[in-house]
């Protein structure tokens, strides 16, 4: 075989193994490091699995949230209009966290039905609703976190 | 009637980048000179108009001007001036118009810098710029237009500019990262017009890689001050997050670095041709889907611009349009500009092989992570994200794998190394390495810590590998300070650029590892302590800004007893309207930063406070700085200033006179 020739093969070879190797790690790696997403629906409806990590968005359920005179551990309910999700947070909130405002958080549902959060995060701006939020709102139930943001907003 | 007159320009704008798409390539298919040098006389009017419509906008905004649409969204009447004059790019149309603006200033200067080019090829790689132009001009009037008026209701009062943007970090950093992108354009340009023209020889190697590291060294240094911004500003300190929008800028810088390595190839050994053509398509195209998953509002993201759908599918259909096509070319043409040169394993050629074999992995990964969810969402597997973990736990790894490579072939001579001589040359700095790296965390940390250990090799592999090379390629000089000229301004870039790599590789690794974060709740006269810093808190005050009202928290921090500071944490309200912003106070220093953000109030005076230490994080953008540099210094080499090619050139002698 030409000296040319067979360089170039042994570089495809090696490019079709290597990448195939990579693509087989990173496809594998993938699956076990992607966090599913549930409204608080199927949290009621038993479909979300215990103690793997997951996200779970909706808004916070006006008066629902519980602060620790002690601690920074703090406890709120989220809602997508149909059923509500009771979280467990220790940590400082954002600052966009707020009652009746939308919030995805990500972390563990354990057996006791609470789920634990690792990171709370609230919408970036005044306006905006994450989509697998407003996705997960069924029917008009937006009208639920607007309207109870708009009951906190007149309290300023 | 000012908003009017940038509005026309941009027509004007349009129509002119029409013909220069035009025009140029067909001069150069037909060997027409007078059409060909159309282009440059083109190209200078573009930027013309493209700086006039520029300069209404930032009338508009100075005068505050809201029956502007985009002014009211973005501005405010109390808006400091600098601010003002920064809101121009502060949102999605205004960012697109600087974009397209600096576009226009790249094909300007390679209008302008390529004189010594054969016609034909600089009239191709001006007519590709000009269509890439006239998408962008399209994109803006028909799905973007910053001079959309709110007539005849127009507010008296603008909503005011996102306040995490109103900051210097912020202000430059969405210019250096379209600097890069649309610097990433002309190299792809020039591989379109090497595609069209059929020549591809070491002559266009040496063009086209100035301008890409250019492109690259913005790239970087806006990716730098991005994440720089995203520490201090955001407010939790945190540095890169493996967002979407990240990636968007990441991926292009992947395939960037890549391509400059194998543009070097290409110019030195004429070797990996197809392939170097093949990254500046792809970087590019990159470029284009970072913008596309940043304006379209596909990927939920703390970036995303106010979004519509019809922006999405046009820079869509664009980024199909652009990679559908020059793929085509590429595969029509692409077998004209063919290699048959033989390389040896243990030469520079084939060590920046591998160098592009990691670069690429590591672009796969980070693409595949980004798309996942786009993808999971599109086949109904559900709603997903993939995590920090994902990334990292390839990132890390490969990134280590990729600075190994890098000591190893940076002494490797071109064509041909003997294998005695470069294990000859890896002895040295592979014991000083270890060494280092070995004792380093004895030294900081009283402990031993594997990872530690194992960065600190690494990033000083890459450091001492780089200074030995230097030390034997100067090794004819006569004395120590005669070393420095005995090589050139791009070797210098080269080296600035690897240092830079190595401080980044520290920085992050040992951050990482180094990094005490504490949440508490403190009263006043509270202290905490963290390591040898002790942190008291005294209450907050309030205070009033420009355009703001902030509660200020005091803490006083000490470190071993004798006292650094006292840090001054903010929680603001700005007048107009909108949410709490937190301000962290930070004390940095070349070894560590200390990070304080105060967090709620908790009620009896009580606050929550997020306290940190923060080893070696201003390395991370050091090391970038360092890169920057070395892009700058690198194309400083007289060589890439050299008069004209050796190449054939049909009707060079009008162009003399011209």
């Amino acid at each position: 075989m030409h000296p040319v020739r067979k360089q170039r093969l042994i570089l495809v070879l090696l490019l079709v193994t290597l990448s195939s190797a990579a693509i087989a790690l990173i496809t594998y790696a993938l699956r076990q490091n992607i966090d599913f997403f549930y409204p608080p629906s199927k949290f009621a409806a038993e479909e979300v699995p215990h103690n793997v990590r997951v996200r779970a968005g909706g808004c916070v359920v006006p008066g629902s949230v519980f602060r620790s005179e002690e601690s920074l551990a703090v406890r709120f309910s989220i809602t997508d209009g149909v059923a509500q999700v009771p979280v467990k947070y220790t940590g400082i909130l954002p600052d966009l966290f707020a009652e009746g405002e939308a919030a995805v958080v990500t972390g563990k549902l354990q057996s006791s039905g609470v789920f634990e959060a690792e990171q709370v995060l609230a919408k970036h701006d005044e306006t905006y609703t994450p989509p697998e939020v407003q996705e997960a709102m069924v029917g008009d139930h937006t009208a639920t976190c607007q309207g109870a943001g708009k009951a906190m907003a007149s309290d300023y | 009637m000012i908003p009017e007159i940038g509005q026309f320009a941009l027509i004007l704008g349009l129509l002119l980048s029409l013909v220069m798409a035009v025009v140029p390539m067909v001069g150069a298919a037909r060997s027409d000179i007078a059409m060909m040098r159309s282009g440059h006389s083109l190209a200078y009017g573009v930027l013309v108009l493209t700086i006039i419509a520029y300069a209404c906008l930032t009338i508009a905004f100075v005068q505050s001007d809201f029956s502007v649409a985009y002014v009211a969204q973005n501005s405010n009447s109390v808006l400091p001036v600098q601010y003002k004059v920064a809101a121009v790019w502060g949102g999605h149309e205004g960012s697109m118009l600087l974009w397209v603006l600096m576009m226009c200033g790249w094909t300007a200067a390679v209008a302008r810098f390529s004189r010594a080019l054969p016609p034909a090829l600089i009239a191709r790689v001006l007519s590709v710029l000009g269509m890439i132009l006239v998408g962008l001009f399209l994109f803006m009037l028909f799905t973007s237009n910053p001079f959309d008026r709110i007539l005849p209701f127009s507010p008296t009062e603008g909503s005011d500019l996102n306040p995490l943007l109103q900051d210097p970090g912020m202000i430059f950093h969405p210019p250096l990262l379209y600097m890069g992108y649309v610097g990433f354009s002309v190299a792809f340009a020039f591989s379109i017009a090497a595609l069209i023209g059929g020549h591809l020889d070491s002559s266009w190697a040496r063009w086209t890689r100035p301008w890409t590291i250019v492109a690259w060294a913005f790239l970087s240094l806006g990716i730098a001050l991005g994440s720089w911004w995203a520490y201090y500003e955001l407010g939790w300190g945190g540095w890169w997050f493996w967002d979407p929008v990240e990636n968007a800028s990441f991926m292009p810088w992947l395939a960037g670095t890549a391509l400059i390595h194998s543009l070097a190839v290409t110019e030195k050994r004429g070797l990996f041709k197809s392939w170097t053509i093949l990254l500046a398509i792809f970087t590019f195209a990159l470029s284009l889907l970072g913008t596309f998953l940043v304006r379209s509002g596909v990927l939920v993201s703390v970036h995303a611009f106010a979004t519509d759908p019809a922006r999405g599918s046009f820079i869509l259909g664009f980024l199909v349009l652009v990679v559908g096509g020059s793929l085509l070319l590429y595969a029509l043409r692409a077998p004209a500009v063919h290699n048959r040169v033989l390389f040896s394993w243990l030469s520079r050629e084939a060590f920046l092989l591998w160098n592009n074999v990691v670069l690429v992995i590591v672009l796969a990964v980070v693409l595949l992570g980004t798309l996942y969810p786009l993808i999971a969402d599109a086949l109904n597997l559900g709603r997903v994200s993939v995590g920090p973990p994902y990334f990292n736990f390839f990132f890390v790894p490969l990134m280590g794998v990729l600075c190994v490579l890098l000591g190893l072939g940076i002494s490797a001579n071109w064509k041909k190394t003997p294998k005695d001589r470069l294990l000859k040359l890896w002895l040295k700095p592979q014991v000083l390495a270890l060494v280092v790296a070995l004792a380093f965390p004895f030294l900081f940390d009283g402990q031993f810590d594997w990872k530690a250990a194992l960065a600190v090799y690494v990033a000083s592999w890459v450091l001492f590998a780089s200074l030995a090379d230097w030390y034997t390629k100067t090794g004819n000089a006569r004395t120590f300070g005669g070393r420095f000229g005995k090589v050139r301004a791009s070797y210098y870039g080269m080296l600035l650029a690897h240092i830079g790599l190595a401080i980044t590789a520290a920085g992050v690794t040992l951050n990482t590892i180094y990094s005490v974060e504490r949440d508490v709740r403190m009263l006043p006269g509270d202290v905490q302590a963290i390591g040898h810093y002790e942190f008291r808190f005294d209450g907050v005050e309030r205070v009033r800004g420009p355009n703001y009202m902030a509660v200020e928290g005091r803490v006083l921090v000490s470190h071993g007893g004798s006292e650094i500071g006292v840090l001054k944490p903010q929680k603001r309200n700005y007048f107009s309207g909108g949410n709490t912003m937190t301000e962290a106070a930070i004390d940095t220093d070349l070894f560590r930063d200390v990070f304080i953000a105060l967090g709620d109030n908790m009620g009896k005076g009580a606050w929550s406070v997020r306290l940190q230490y923060k080893p070696f994080v201003v390395w991370i953008w050091l090391g970038a700085l360092f890169m920057g540099i070395g892009g700058g210094v690198a194309v400083a080499d007289k060589r890439y200033r050299r008069a004209r090619a050796k190449a054939p050139v049909q009707a060079a002698p009008v162009l003399q006179s011209a």
